[in-house]
């Protein structure tokens, strides 16, 4: 176990698909637009890539946030595969929820390649959001730990 | 000297305005009722607040001739507001004062018959509670 | 187990200055299958690709990962030095270390960190690729140019004189768009008809091209190379084959009292019309909403004078549907609509106009027919102003937070030529910044000012009053003398911001190309693919992609064009072989994977299956690898876990989920 008096460290994983949120974050990149160190970015082909497991896996493996980025609805490269990824995470959520990773550990965000300041604020955001939360601990592999 | 930017701060805090986004196009000049009025113009505001000369601010005429119309608030096109920024500066010359707002017998003093009441409406606006 | 080898690029300072290199080198060598781990300046640079190719050879090598800039950006650059180094190329991956880290971050330790965490989930991924191989799609040999202004006309004539069949596809009933509304062009004044004209004949007559006029995109399907497409003909009512374009029916025509198009509503023109006199095709368009024949029944005056017998009330509109191999969007613009902008009386006002308005009032086939005139009583203006930056460069919600680069010299045009050909008129400029970049760009504003006299004047206008007399009271400041000018003006015009052609939107859509939050469309790089969309077979001319004047529209159509032939000249593509993949032990033929693919991939075949020595039959689901894109939505849906995405597997993407959360 991390000492406690260690400033929290949040693990972050930010799932951004091909076409519109990596080259959003591509952007936030090259324009310098500053967000905290603590998220990690996954590249997917399409937001509807992302299977739930992922998400579980990661909350398993000690993750303390997911967000998911997409193409804004309508925009998608293949024309409909951020529809089903909304559907699918508005289930996943709040069946997260339920189960108690509070609806505020996850997060959907449609961001387009042109939104490099809109990729770093969420990104602030976000990793504010999780620091007003806490270290997760609802899903994590007790075995693991020592 | 730090002392004026802890000022120019405290005036960006009240106002919520940042100065920085400021093009310089005039828009508020041109649009101010009371421009002849003032020493200090609309568009110098920014500047002022930018340089973080408040004194010069403070002690203008202009603190007590903007009518507070808001119509350069409402027309800037990047959002700078100097309306707001004005009106900051005239709560950090009250606050000095150590009061919450102006006292009953100060406004006879800065009462201009000339110019239309809407500095008191405007006060009252942001006093009422 | 794979042999991973693992470079570290320092990108100049760029990554190296905030993400310790040797660091990243040293610690990447405790992960499983790292046999290999250097760093190097310039990874991309030929020297560094030798590096990458040295390694695999020494070390035998199976698989490469590479921290350096966006795979967006050298992804390929580093398969295709594996590939040459007899790799199979999708044994490369590549951690984003400079966009998604050194770039965003200051702190050196926690940057490092980051930076060694993104090469594992790289190493993590890595370990579990497996070789693809790309198949091969055919290329149809022709293309489609969506905009029929002088960004879509020089794209089509750039693609048919390199021998390839275009299509033009213009919504209004001619081609030539916004230039053909234009007076005269800047710096150099040209009449902008004389110049645009010869372009527009050419391209009708070219045997290369075909034009669709009166006409709109519909419906998009396929991918580069192979484009479906469906276009609406709309309903001309006039047969074009048998129309001589003798113009009688538009004369005779009683119902005059529509609003013209072209000259942005500032007279009529009849129900009948063809927009300009050298509109082509040269045959006009019966407006059904505003003719009497199609309102009331009674009329038919058109069918009767028409000696070619060309009216035909009873047409419909018709699909046409058509392959592509490549697709260019021109669609150009629009001026903004100004009713957020109360202050400048455009709306109480006629005589306060856009520059577009300007433009008809001073050409030759205007509503004034070239006079220079108030539109509420006809007089000629003594004081004219000029307001710049209407709607640009506002970062409030009213307007257009972009500058939209055009306003500038065309209000010096506008400028010199009222005081050259009324030089009784005093004309005013209100500007913020004079932004002239461009041969020949600020002489000819200086111009303006020192040998016409236009009075420049630095500040922007606050409010135009409408005076009971009639004249206009423009509140404006003088920065530079510091005073707030009240001046009185016959008329007034706006430079009004100009913005993509709404329709964009919905075929941006349909082209599933990306679109920025002003509805401009994306370029793939900004800076080294500005022409093409990222979307592979899209690309973009015109205005469409950002404010351009017409010089740099007609440079970069002709850039889009020379991108279109190079598709067009080949006869195969490779097709990307990251598709999805069945397992056939685990499909049990559901088809909830065909319901949600976006592109008719996934069909359904009776198999022989060996299932751990039962040998039976099974319904399994079969993808095609050339119609598969890839996006992955099966995947998910699959709920026996059978479908997955080769590149993006399952295993791959939990073992980054894994190496991120270790």
């Amino acid at each position: 176990m991390s000492l406690n008096n260690e400033e929290f460290r949040p693990k972050i994983v930010a799932f951004c698909c091909n076409w519109c949120s990596y080259a959003g974050a591509d952007l936030a990149g090259s324009s310098r637009l500053a967000y905290p160190a603590d998220v990690k970015i996954i590249r997917v082909p399409c937001s509807c890539r992302v299977n739930p497991m992922f998400i579980l896996r990661a909350f398993e493996k000690g993750a303390d946030g997911v967000i998911l980025c997409g193409c804004h609805p309508g925009d998608c490269h293949y024309s409909t595969g951020n529809y089903y990824a909304r559907r699918r995470m508005t289930l996943l959520f709040s069946m997260l929820d339920y189960i108690g990773v509070e609806n505020g550990r996850t997060r959907v965000e449609w961001v387009s390649a042109a939104e490099g300041v809109k990729f770093s604020q969420t990104m602030n955001e976000f990793v504010e959001k999780i620091h007003s939360l806490g270290k997760n601990v609802r899903l994590g592999d007790l075995r693991c730990r020592n | 000297m730090s002392s004026a930017k802890n000022q120019a701060e405290k005036i960006k805090e009240i106002s919520g305005v940042n100065p920085l986004k400021c093009m310089k196009c005039g828009k508020c000049s041109a649009s101010c009722p009371a421009f002849n009025e003032m020493d200090i113009k609309p568009h110098q505001f920014v500047s002022y607040v930018q340089n973080g000369d408040i004194e010069a601010l403070a002690n203008s005429k202009s603190l007590w001739k903007c009518l507070s119309c808001f119509a350069c608030v409402e027309r800037c096109p990047r959002d700078v507001q100097p309306g707001k920024l004005i009106d900051a500066a005239r709560q950090l010359v009250v606050r000095q004062k150590g009061q919450t707002g102006l006292a009953p017998e100060e406004i006879p003093e800065l009462l201009d018959p000339e110019l239309p009441q809407q500095l008191l409406v405007s006060a009252f606006r942001r006093y009422r509670r | 187990m794979q042999r991973i080898g693992v470079f570290v690029c320092h990108c100049g300072s760029n990554i190296a200055a905030t993400v310790d290199v040797k660091k990243v080198v040293e610690m990447v060598q405790m992960e499983p299958g790292v046999v290999h781990a250097e760093d190097y300046q310039y990874m991309c640079s030929e020297a560094g690709q030798a590096k990458i190719a040295a390694a695999i050879h020494e070390k035998n090598l199976t698989g490469i990962v590479v921290c350096s800039c966006s795979p967006r950006m050298h992804e390929n650059t580093f398969r295709t030095a594996a590939q040459r180094a007899g790799l199979n190329p999708y044994m490369v991956e590549i951690a984003n270390i400079r966009e998604h880290c050194s770039w965003i971050h200051k702190d050196m330790e926690e940057a490092t960190k980051k930076a060694v965490i993104l090469a594992r989930a790289a190493i993590a991924k890595v370990n579990l690729n497996t070789p693809l191989q790309p198949g091969e799609s055919r290329v149809t040999k022709r293309a489609l140019v969506i905009g029929g202004g002088i960004a879509g006309i020089q794209t089509a004539l750039d693609i048919a004189d390199a021998g390839y069949e275009v299509d033009i596809v213009e919504k209004t009933p001619s081609i030539g768009g916004r230039m053909s509304q234009l007076d005269k062009t800047f710096p150099t004044l040209d009449c902008s008809a004389c110049i645009l004209t010869p372009k527009m004949v050419e391209a009708a007559a070219h045997e290369k091209i075909k034009i669709y006029t009166y006409s709109e995109v519909e419906k998009v399907s396929g991918f580069v190379g192979d484009f479906t497409v469906d276009i609406r003909k709309k309903a001309r009512s006039v047969d074009a084959n048998k129309c001589t374009g003798c113009g009688v029916c538009q004369e005779k025509c009683p119902s005059k009292k529509a609003p013209s198009e072209f000259n942005r509503g500032l007279n009529t023109r009849s129900a009948i019309y063809t927009p300009f006199a050298q509109a082509i095709p040269n045959v006009p368009v019966i407006d059904r909403d505003a003719c009497l024949k199609f309102k009331t029944g009674k009329c038919g005056v058109c069918e009767k004078v028409c000696q070619a017998g060309a009216i035909d009330y009873t047409q419909q509109d018709e699909i046409v549907t058509e392959k592509y191999g490549a697709i260019v969007v021109a669609t150009g613009f629009d001026t903004i609509k100004l009713d957020n902008y109360d202050e400048y009386a455009y709306n109480q006002s006629k005589d306060v106009i856009t520059s577009l308005e300007l433009e008809r009032i001073m050409n030759a086939a205007g509503p004034t027919k070239g006079h220079l005139e108030r539109l509420s009583d006809g007089k000629h203006p003594h004081e004219m102003v000029f307001i710049q930056c209407v709607g640009s460069r506002c970062s409030d919600n009213r307007g257009k937070s972009y500058c939209s680069k055009i306003c500038c010299m065309y209000t010096a045009k506008h400028a010199m030529l009222i005081r050259d050909k009324y030089p009784d008129v005093n004309v005013t400029v209100f500007y913020i910044d004079v932004r002239t970049p461009g041969k020949n760009f600020d002489e000819f504003y200086r111009r303006a000012v020192e040998e016409y006299g236009v009075n420049y004047i630095k500040g922007q206008v606050g409010k135009v009053i409408l005076k009971p007399n009639g004249k206009l009271l423009v509140q404006g400041s003088d920065l530079l003398d510091n005073k707030q000018i009240l001046k009185e003006a016959d008329m007034v015009v706006l430079a009004t911001a100009i913005e993509p052609e709404p329709s964009v939107r919905q075929i941006a859509t349909m082209l599933t190309a990306s679109i920025d939050t002003n509805n401009f469309l994306t370029e793939a790089h900004p800076k080294l693919r500005p022409v093409e969309s990222p979307t592979a077979g899209v690309f973009l001319s015109g205005v469409c992609q950002g404010p351009k004047d017409i010089p740099e529209t007609v440079a970069q159509a002709g850039a889009a064009a020379v991108k279109a032939i190079g598709l067009l000249a080949k006869d195969k593509l490779m097709t990307n072989p990251c598709t999805a993949k069945a397992d056939e032990l685990m499909c049990n033929g559901c088809s909830t994977c065909a319901n949600v693919c976006p592109y008719g991939a996934i069909s359904y075949e009776e198999k022989e299956v060996n299932d751990h020595g039962i040998r039976e039959t099974r319904r399994i689901a079969v993808v095609n690898n050339a119609l598969c894109q890839g996006c992955g939505a099966c995947t998910v849906a699959c709920p026996s876990g059978s479908m997955d995405l080769q590149g993006f597997s399952n295993r791959q993407i939990i073992a980054e989920v894994d190496a991120i959360c270790r």
